[in-house]
């Protein structure tokens, strides 16, 4: 198991753990005590995964372009 | 320009023009004969200085012309030259009166077909092929769910709109759009220096910097897509830290960025199903392993409680295990008792036998007894004694009494006086004895002075050896070649030896007719 905090998680992290936790736990030689604990960090990395997943807000911003083409700052985009 | 000079050797009244004045009218004549030309032929060398003129040769296998584009002219073209490209140029001749050239002045510059174009995109490649730049190693992989997106495109038009519509669709995500030209000569420079923005920004910096790049443009003519096909564009998408993604034109037009992005998608579209995972799918997928979490658990914990019963049931009773042992403590506890009296039955029977000559009146009886054959001995034993003494002592005096010792005295005064007499007796006769011997030696010593032959000597007779034998014959004094005499006061030698001898023999005989005569 990775050491990162389940919080500090990537989407495709915490994916990749709560898909290795399933898997242990499935394959069931894990002692009683563990697959709890188990079971426990596999319910907090499916809410990191939920979390990651319903922070899915679209924000479209377009680069605004000083004289010599370098990026000053950005504006918002919309109706598109 | 031969046709235009005469041969000075031929006319003398010609006209004689100075320097200026026959580059003048060449110059004039040359920009009036080709005043708009269009010139095909390779590109030759290309060199663009500072100034932002860019000076080039046409070529082709035989003879070369020099060629300018102005500033103002270059920023615009829509085909930058490039040494080797076959183009076809507009544009005007002028000359350059100070050097003696003349040069052609490009309006606009084309590739020279379709050929020509395809074969210059061919050549590029090859070049950052041969560089690596297309190497697979060097493609990096997309995040699985990109946090902020770029997108460099044109700001209006159908990309964008395709891309954020397609993203909406699957996972919305941030997107920062770079507003680029997609076609013509600015294309290529803006594009360069989207990528290099977006790979400049700062994680954490005042604009979110994308951890995923699109570079993306509609379909169009080979020329409209041209700007994609800039080396510039190429090496930039491959310098790319940022995962990028190309999409330019559509599926059956590739360019050269196709080449060095880390995954080309056919359409915009389609960039965007590579960009991101469609969200719904994935809730689905934590909803179906949430389950499979609480279904292996419960599982798990079933397995358990199965196991836990099992084993149970193979536990036998725990009062059956007890039963037994208890029976057998009954019958061995019931047993204990009787067999304690039993034994201490037997050792009181062991006992008494033992004890029964111990009882005090017998112990008494036998002390009594014992007592009195004590004092009886003992009294057998003082008058034992005493008798013995009387009787020994009686033995005494009887013979003590018998000893005498006077009459021992009388006995010892004899035997001495007796001892005495003897004595005395014994020398008396001792010493006659002695006398007798010693007169009959005397005599025996006379007669022996009167026998020797010695004697006879001091009568006058001789006695004559030879070699110590007695010689009494004629005869043998005769043979004798030697003799010796005796006389009465010594020897004499005579003969051829003649030395005296001392005679040992003190006594020999006398001659036999002395002592024959003698006798």
């Amino acid at each position: 198991m990775s050491d990162k905090l389940v919080e500090e998680m990537s989407f495709e992290e915490a994916m990749s753990a709560l898909e290795a936790v399933v898997g242990q736990l499935e394959r069931g030689d894990v002692p009683l005590d563990q697959s709890i604990t188990l079971y426990e960090r596999g319910a907090a990395l499916k809410k990191r995964c939920e979390a990651k997943l319903k922070e899915a807000e679209e924000k479209v911003a377009a680069i605004t372009l000083g004289e010599g083409g370098e990026p000053t700052g950005t504006t918002p985009v919309e109706g598109l | 320009m031969s046709d235009l000079i005469d041969d000075p050797a031929e006319g003398l009244n010609a006209p004689e023009f100075t320097v200026t004045e026959i580059s003048g009218a060449v110059k004039r004549t040359i920009e009036s004969s080709f005043s708009r030309v269009r010139v095909r032929g390779e590109i030759g060398r290309v060199s663009m200085p500072r100034s932002g003129h860019v000076y080039l040769d046409l070529k082709d296998d035989r003879s070369v012309l020099s060629a300018v584009i102005w500033k103002g002219v270059a920023g615009r073209l829509q085909t930058q030259p490039e040494e080797g490209m076959e183009v076809v140029a507009t544009g005007k001749l002028t000359t350059f009166g100070g050097q003696s050239k003349y040069q052609m002045v490009i309006e606009d510059i084309a590739p020279a077909g379709m050929g020509a174009l395809m074969a210059m995109l061919e050549k590029r490649k090859k070049t950052l092929e041969a560089e690596g730049l297309f190497d697979p190693g060097r493609k990096k992989e997309l995040p699985y769910l990109p946090e902020v997106i770029g997108v460099i495109t044109s700001p209006s038009g159908a990309v964008i709109r395709d891309i954020l519509h397609r993203l909406r669709d699957r996972f919305p995500r941030k997107v920062l759009l770079w507003p680029v030209a997609v076609q013509g000569a600015k294309c290529a420079p803006e594009v360069t220096r989207a990528i290099e923005g977006f790979n400049a920004m700062m994680s954490g910096g005042a604009i979110p910097r994308p951890d995923l790049l699109i570079v993306a443009r509609g379909g169009g003519s080979i020329e409209d897509l041209w700007g994609f096909n800039e080396e510039i564009v190429a090496r930039a998408a491959a310098a790319s830290d940022i995962p990028l993604i190309s999409a330019v034109g559509h599926e059956t037009d590739t360019t050269l960025i196709d080449f060095a992005s880390d995954m080309r998608a056919p359409t915009p579209t389609a960039a965007a199903e590579l960009a991101v995972p469609v969200r719904l799918e994935l809730l689905g997928w934590v909803g179906e392993q949430e389950a499979r979490l609480a279904r292996a658990l419960s599982q798990s914990i079933n397995q358990r409680q199965q196991r836990l019963r099992d084993l149970a049931r193979a536990l036998p009773n725990p009062q059956a295990l007890v039963d037994q042992a208890s029976q057998k403590f009954d019958f061995t506890g019931g047993r204990l008792a009787p067999a304690l009296q039993k034994a201490v039955q037997v050792k009181r029977l062991a006992l008494e036998k033992r004890a029964a000559p111990l009882q005090g009146a017998t112990l008494a009886q036998r002390i009594r007894h014992e007592d009195t054959r004590l004092k009886s001995m003992a009294r057998r034993l003082a008058s034992g004694l005493s008798s013995n003494t009387k009787t020994q002592r009686r033995v005494y005096d009887k013979t003590a009494q018998r000893l005498r010792p006077l009459a021992l005295k009388q006995e010892v005064d004899r035997k001495k006086t007796a001892f005495s007499a003897l004595s005395q007796r014994l020398s008396i006769s001792a010493l006659n004895q002695t006398n007798t011997w010693r007169n009959r030696i005397d005599a025996l010593e006379r007669l022996h002075q009167t026998l020797g032959y010695k004697e006879t000597l001091k009568r006058g007779y001789a006695v004559v050896r030879s070699q110590d034998h007695i010689v009494t014959s004629k005869v043998e004094a005769e043979k004798a070649t030697e003799l010796e005499i005796e006389f009465q006061d010594g020897r004499l030698a005579t003969g051829p030896s003649a030395s005296p001898k001392p005679s040992r023999k003190a006594k020999p005989s006398p001659p036999k007719p002395d002592q024959g005569s003698l006798f």
